[in-house]
């Protein structure tokens, strides 16, 4: 399309309610799609705003009463743009004034309308890098606007300060866009990455609806990042690069993992009591001791313990599906929260694959106890680090990445969960999360509201849509872009790092995206990667 | 003084009553009234013809029927030649605009047409020049004429439109500004483009 196609001018228009743009008659109603940015020049300031609605107008009523011969070209000619009309509604997301201090500023949030008849422009490439600035060390191309070749960046470095959310039913791209998220991050900020990869996604590669794979980050990053397994054998089948293999103690499992597993398990909340009241008794071993000692043993040493007979049989069912975990050991030192937490500190993302353990009960159990003892030891170190008051024995920020988010952060756990801690302390001790969820309204409200930056693919359901904008500005108008994007590879960004939400199509992952990435593995090493693996499973 | 010239329009009619929005002339030749619609000048006086009629000369004095034994029309005024000076036509024109020095505009000139004037008929170079703009349209939707205004408007803008090299365009650019003038009377306005699209 024409750049700065003019598009029409404003004839109405109030701060609560939006502008309304009567589209000039040459301009097709047809081309006008939600979500498109649009500039507004006002006399003494430029306003960006989003296309939110898109109507047709008549001058008279009658005409829709009896309506002309439109398939007389001259008289659809006279017509168009006359008596009848599109309309747009725009709502206003920036202003830039006119004056070189305000140029200095950049945008401000907007305040106040632009007067009548104002130009109403299509945002040019120019006017939307002058909003979201241009890929530079701090800023990653995530994609282009709605219909549009100019390159969106979003600033990682912004971004990583808070905890994030990535949303949207089932196969729009959300697994897709995190990648893109993870590699922008792995090249344009310091923090690092820990990705707990239930569908073995991320790590060494993917797979494409309707056939065909994806690079993971370790091929694309060999350097950079690791990929730990629970599952040995399924990631050796796959032929993946593993870095080490990632057992559970059930001495490693504390009661506050079992209640979160409390509906996964159908666990009563008196079981879950007991849970707690056991490792009080029996200390660390717990889990060890209720699954494998005996019976006469066992009442021996709860003697004096007020457990109900039920709550503990409930309880040691829900136990008994965890010590039938291939991955869970009797007894383990800790290593495996050692060695992720050792490759994070150098500076090397992990990717936790999940192998062929992808039941939900196992993934909270892991996420939940590993994030858990790595979130201790990144408070520890900070702690030390604000005592000697020294910046550089602060650990390097560290992002967790998890799936399936509501199970973690629902209102009835998320305030039990280490992650509703992380989502609430806004990074307080160097920690952010980045969740990705399809049902976002089962995720708390509180923990919703922590998130600095939302990506949202398509939603459908009413009450998922309203959850993710809770508390945005033009809520509305947004709700009514977020619900026509296209079922695939469409989202619209707000929150935290972007000036403005905008609605964009991620870049596509593949041959050319990953041959434009700067530090990615080159050819050689990727191949010698393989060769490794080769090797590696001789 | 105007000097004559090949150019010159053709002078049609004189003036017999004048007010502020109209005249009426009378045609110097008998039946040859300009077609409905057209351009018309006098002095520096613009206006469209907006209705026409031939009558008796005597106020008052119906012509008698004359042709029941002849063969044709034109039979009945071979034989009695006089009836050409007994009839007269006349044209009504509504005002649309004038020449302000060098400049056409269009508006209402501030005194009306003087009796006696000439009225000529203008040539396609001087309506390009007067329809470069379409303020007329407004005049003449608001003119109280002798004929349905809608038929006016529309015949005055056909025969503007055979003076312009691309009459289509000529003609969709002022039903725009017809489609804007009267935005909330659609019925009016499809009565003219009705009118207006080319056969
Ligand atoms: N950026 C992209 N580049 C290329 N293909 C994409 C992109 N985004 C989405 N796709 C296509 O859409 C399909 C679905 O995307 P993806 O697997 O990311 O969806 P999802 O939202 O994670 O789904 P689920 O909820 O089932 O996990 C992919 O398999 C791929 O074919
Ligand atoms: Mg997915």
């Amino acid at each position: 399309m024409v750049e700065n196609l003019k598009l029409g001018i404003v004839t109405a228009a109030s701060l609560e309610k939006g502008v309304d743009v009567r589209l000039d008659a040459p301009v097709s109603v047809e081309d006008m799609v939600v979500g498109r940015y649009v500039t507004i020049e006002g006399q003494k300031r430029r306003f960006f705003g989003m296309i939110t609605d898109v109507s047709l107008g008549v001058t008279d009523e009658r005409l829709a009463i009896s309506p002309p011969d439109v398939n007389d070209p001259f008289i659809a000619d006279v017509l168009t743009g006359t008596s009848t009309f599109g309309t747009i509604h725009v709502t206003p997301m920036l202003t830039i004034s006119g004056d070189a201090k305000a140029v200095l500023e950049g945008p401000q949030p907007v305040k106040t309308i632009p007067a009548h008849f104002a130009a109403v422009n299509l945002a040019s490439e120019q006017d939307i890098e002058n909003v979201f600035g241009k890929e530079d060390k701090e800023r990653f191309n995530i994609g282009n606007p709605l219909d549009m070749e100019t390159k969106l960046c979003l600033n990682l470095v912004e971004l990583v300060k808070r905890s994030n959310g990535i949303f949207g039913k089932s196969g729009t791209g959300k697994t897709f866009l995190t990648r893109i998220l993870l590699i922008g991050m792995l090249q344009k900020s310091q923090a690092v990455n820990l990705v707990f990869d239930m569908h073995n996604e991320y790590g060494w590669i993917g797979t494409r609806e309707g056939g065909g794979t994806a690079k993971g980050l370790k091929q694309l990053f060999p350097a950079k990042v690791a990929v730990f397994t629970l599952d040995e054998e399924s990631s050796r089948r796959r032929k993946v690069s593993t870095d080490f293999v990632v057992k559970i103690g059930l001495n490693e499992i504390m009661p506050e993992d079992i209640s979160i597993l409390r509906s996964t398990f159908n666990l009563t909340d008196l079981a879950v009591e007991a849970a707690y009241q056991l490792y009080k008794i029996l200390g660390h071993d717990w889990l060890n001791k209720v699954l494998n000692l005996g019976e006469e043993e066992l009442e021996e040493l709860l003697k004096g313990a007020t457990i109900h007979e039920g709550s503990f049989e409930n309880l040691k069912r829900g136990l008994g599906s965890i010590g039938r975990l291939g991955f869970v050991v009797p007894e383990a030192k800790g290593d495996s929260v050692k060695n992720i937490l050792d490759f994070l500190l150098q500076g090397r993302n992990v990717v936790l694959e999940f192998g062929r353990y992808q039941e939900i009960g196992a993934y909270l159990l892991v996420a939940n106890l590993l994030s858990r003892r790595i979130y201790s030891r990144y408070k520890e170190q900070m702690e030390e680090a604000i005592a000697v008051d020294n910046e550089a024995l602060k650990p390097r920020p560290l992002v967790i990445t998890i799936e399936e988010a509501h199970k973690f952060l629902n209102p009835e756990v998320a305030d039990k969960t280490i992650f509703g801690t992380i989502a609430r302390e806004m990074r307080k001790y160097n920690v952010s999360l980045l969740v990705i969820d399809q049902r976002p309204s089962g995720i708390s409200e509180e923990v919703m509201s922590q998130m600095g930056t939302k990506i949202t693919c398509l939603l459908d359901n009413e009450r998922d849509i309203d959850s993710v904008l809770a508390g945005v500005s033009g809520k509305n108008e947004l709700k009514s872009v977020l619900s026509r994007l296209a079922p695939k590879q469409q989202a619209l960004i707000f929150g935290h790092a972007v000036p403005m939400p905008v609605a964009f199509q991620p870049v596509a992952y593949d041959a050319k995206f990953y041959a434009s990435l700067t530090g990615a593995g080159q050819k050689s090493t990727t191949e010698q990667v393989e060769k490794d693996i080769e090797e590696l499973w001789k | 003084m105007r000097s004559i010239n090949k150019d010159s329009p053709k002078k049609i009619a004189e003036v017999i009553e004048a007010s502020a929005t109209q005249f009426s002339a009378q045609c110097y030749e008998l039946y040859e009234i300009p077609p409905l619609g057209s351009l018309v000048r006098t002095g520096d006086i613009y206006g469209v013809v907006a209705g026409a009629e031939t009558t008796s000369l005597e106020p008052g004095r119906k012509p008698i029927a004359r042709g029941k034994d002849e063969a044709s029309e034109e039979a009945v005024y071979e034989s009695s030649p006089q009836l050409a000076k007994l009839l007269r036509s006349e044209l009504t024109a509504a005002v649309v605009g004038f020449k302000n020095g060098d400049k056409v505009v269009q508006y209402l000139p501030p005194q009306p047409a003087r009796i006696h004037g000439f009225v000529y008929l203008c040539q396609p170079d001087e309506i390009r020049d007067f329809s470069r703009s379409f303020g007329f349209l407004n005049t003449l939707i608001d003119a109280d004429l002798p004929v349905p205004d809608e038929e006016v408007v529309a015949a005055t803008l056909r025969q503007m439109s055979q003076a312009h090299g691309d009459s289509r365009t000529f003609l969709v650019a002022a039903g725009k500004e017809l489609a804007a003038l009267l935005s909330n009377d659609y019925l009016r306005l499809k009565n003219i483009l009705g009118r207006l699209t080319p056969a």
